[in-house]
């Protein structure tokens, strides 16, 4: 028997891009995705294509310039900030401030939308703080201050900080851009496990496409001409990879399931 | 747990307070020994009569002024470095300073030009501090206005800025039109003076600053999620444009109520929240708050006692000693720490 689809996150003729007086700037338009429950989800596709764009839209860092976009079935736009911060946790790229925050209080930050106003921490909020901070292997840094930390370290603190928001969804912008190829799989694979045993929804975007082939269960592809929803095999099968960079360099390999480079000829 | 304590460090630094309180009230022109001063104040007969009248009359209103106008401008300092992620914001970044100056200016200053009704009331204290007000409150709010038509917080600093100069610009104007002595008064005004305090302007300075630092504590939220940039902030559920309205509001009332009494004074309000961070090591609002506040009185408790000079018939302007005093703390500190945080 099959279970009924749990669809978090969904999208209807969805336009994304910026408003500049009463000019728009559509970077990408007729977004139709719909995202299910426990899903490693990643979005790629070339520089500058907009995936950026799409991840803040479908947070509401910005609103879309046309369609809808519901979470759990109702339109994200009649979400509250408050409301939101309990549903959708981010991992930015933006380099954070520079203070004397250490590792566990940026993590414990992560708690605010379940904390009072004075932002005290219950004995569940140091349970879950300390949960995250497990997880992610981070407890031996958490007295450091973060400006401390190695790309790789920092980044596993904010992923850390967004799984003590405790949200079904946690969206990351190019969580490996900076790190090494050992600290690339182990970001990857800490996602992983967590979507195995969280039973979160995460979306990434990614360069990584060789990596995420082995990993994810799902790929958006955004390219010029259109945006493919679907699991890595049917995308494999319909050719997609294929149509993602209009290249004479590299070309996707669908036995190897790897972009390779093109032989000389 | 696993936030440290800084009991410890809070428990020291308020006894130093203490201490400094009142060897402050103990030094000056006349100096009167600690012994007296508990007398006094506790309702026990003074040696000499005159001495009842110094302390209770100017040295305590003039003490206390000083914890207030400390620790209020070091608050405003943290919160407008907070707000801004910028280490060199300062309490007087919002044009409250300039504001002030300029009602100052055109009180004193323009009463040569416009004459008649101006001279008669320049010259009251009262009347500097509505003038002072009303000059920050109309400047602010220029301000305040402009910052909410643009998205990017920083814009707000460069226009705080911009206000400032245009403020002094029409202060020189105003000078360059003015005879000498008016001029001497304005500067005077600029050195900023703690002492010349009625106990009535005393309360009500009190009063409005407990409402800005009760102000202060409800923002401590939204200032903790500052410091991972304001994406992350909203992203924490907190609604930014509310949050940074509520703290330019309290940073107005602290720093425009602190100007009116006591005249602009400069460096307390971005040197202390330093200070304080490099003591504490923390960025934690809940932490650096109290501890800011605390941090600015001893500062400026200790500025105001060198510039009585004690035992002499000097008193140097305020607002020379907390640059003289303040400076090379800040650079020593940061020498030996090398490293600067918002």
């Amino acid at each position: 028997m099959q279970h009924k689809k749990h669809i978090v996150l969904k999208t209807e003729n969805v336009s994304i891009g910026y408003r500049q007086k009463k000019q728009q700037k559509v970077v990408a338009s007729n977004i139709n995705l719909s995202v299910e429950k426990g899903k490693f989800i990643a979005l790629a596709g070339k520089n500058g294509i907009g995936k950026s764009t799409l991840l803040r839209t479908i947070s509401k860092v910005q609103s879309p310039l046309e369609g809808t976009i519901f979470l759990n079935a109702k339109n994200i736009s009649d979400y509250s900030n408050k409301e939101l911060s309990t549903m959708l946790s981010l991992v930015l790229t933006e380099r954070l401030p520079e203070s004397q925050l250490t590792v566990f209080e940026l993590v414990a930050l992560g708690r605010q939308p379940h904390t009072n106003w004075i932002d005290q921490l219950s004995d569940q909020d140091i349970e879950k703080i300390n949960w995250a901070i497990e997880l992610t292997e981070i407890d031996h840094l958490k007295e450091n201050h973060f400006y401390e930390l190695s790309d790789g370290q920092l980044q596993r603190v904010l992923i850390a900080r967004a799984l003590a928001q405790d949200t079904e969804i946690i969206i990351l912008d190019e969580p490996t851009a900076h790190l090494d190829i050992h600290h690339t799989f182990k970001v990857f694979s800490l996602l992983k496990k967590l979507v195995d045993t969280t039973q979160k929804t995460i979306i990434i975007s990614t360069h990584e496409i060789n990596l995420a082939i082995q990993l994810v269960d799902e790929f958006i592809l955004l390219s010029d001409k259109n945006l493919i929803q679907g699991t890595t095999n049917e995308l494999i099968a319909q050719g997609a990879f294929s149509s993602l960079f209009t290249s004479e360099i590299i070309h996707f390999n669908a036995e190897l399931q790897q972009f390779v480079i093109n032989k000389n000829k | 747990m696993e936030q440290k304590s800084y009991t410890k460090h809070f428990i020291l630094l308020s006894v130093l307070l203490l201490v400094l309180f009142f060897m402050n009230i103990s030094f000056g022109s006349v100096s009167i020994s600690l012994n007296e001063i508990f007398k006094i104040i506790f309702g026990g007969n003074a040696s000499k009569e005159s001495w009842e009248t110094i302390i209770f009359t100017f040295r305590l209103p003039k003490a206390i002024a000083a914890i207030l106008v400390g620790s209020g401008l070091s608050i405003s300092g943290l919160l407008m470095q907070t707000l801004f992620r910028n280490p060199l914001a300062g309490p007087f970044v919002l044009g409250i300073s300039s504001g002030a100056s300029l009602g100052v200016a055109l009180l004193i200053l323009g009463s040569s030009l416009f004459g008649g009704i101006l001279t008669t009331f320049a010259f009251s204290n009262w009347s500097l501090a509505i003038a002072s007000s009303l000059g920050a409150f109309l400047v602010l709010s220029a301000v305040i206005i402009a910052a909410n038509r643009v998205r990017n917080t920083m814009s707000i600093l460069i226009i705080g800025l911009m206000f400032g100069s245009l403020t002094s610009a029409v202060i020189s104007v105003l000078a360059y039109f003015s005879e000498a002595a008016q001029i001497q008064q304005y500067l005077f005004w600029s050195f900023g003076s703690l002492g010349n305090l009625t106990w009535d302007e005393v309360f009500v300075f009190a009063i409005i600053y407990a409402i800005g630092i009760l102000g202060t504590f409800s923002v401590i939220k939204p200032l903790n999620s500052f410091l991972l940039g304001e994406n992350y902030a909203q992203s924490l559920g907190i609604n930014i444009k509310k949050s940074r309205n509520i703290i330019l509001i309290i940073t107005s009332i602290l720093t425009g109520v602190i100007t009116a009494f006591a005249g602009p004074i400069a460096f307390i309000g971005l040197a202390v929240p330093h200070i304080a961070k490099l003591i504490f090591a923390t960025s934690n609002h809940k932490i650096l708050i109290p501890a800011v506040a605390i941090l600015g009185g001893i500062v400026l408790l200790i500025c105001d006692t060198i510039a009585q000079v004690p035992s002499s018939e000097f008193t140097l302007p305020i607002n020379a000693i907390t640059s003289l005093f303040g400076a090379p703390i800040v650079i020593w500190l940061l020498i030996r720490k090398k490293k600067i945080f918002i």
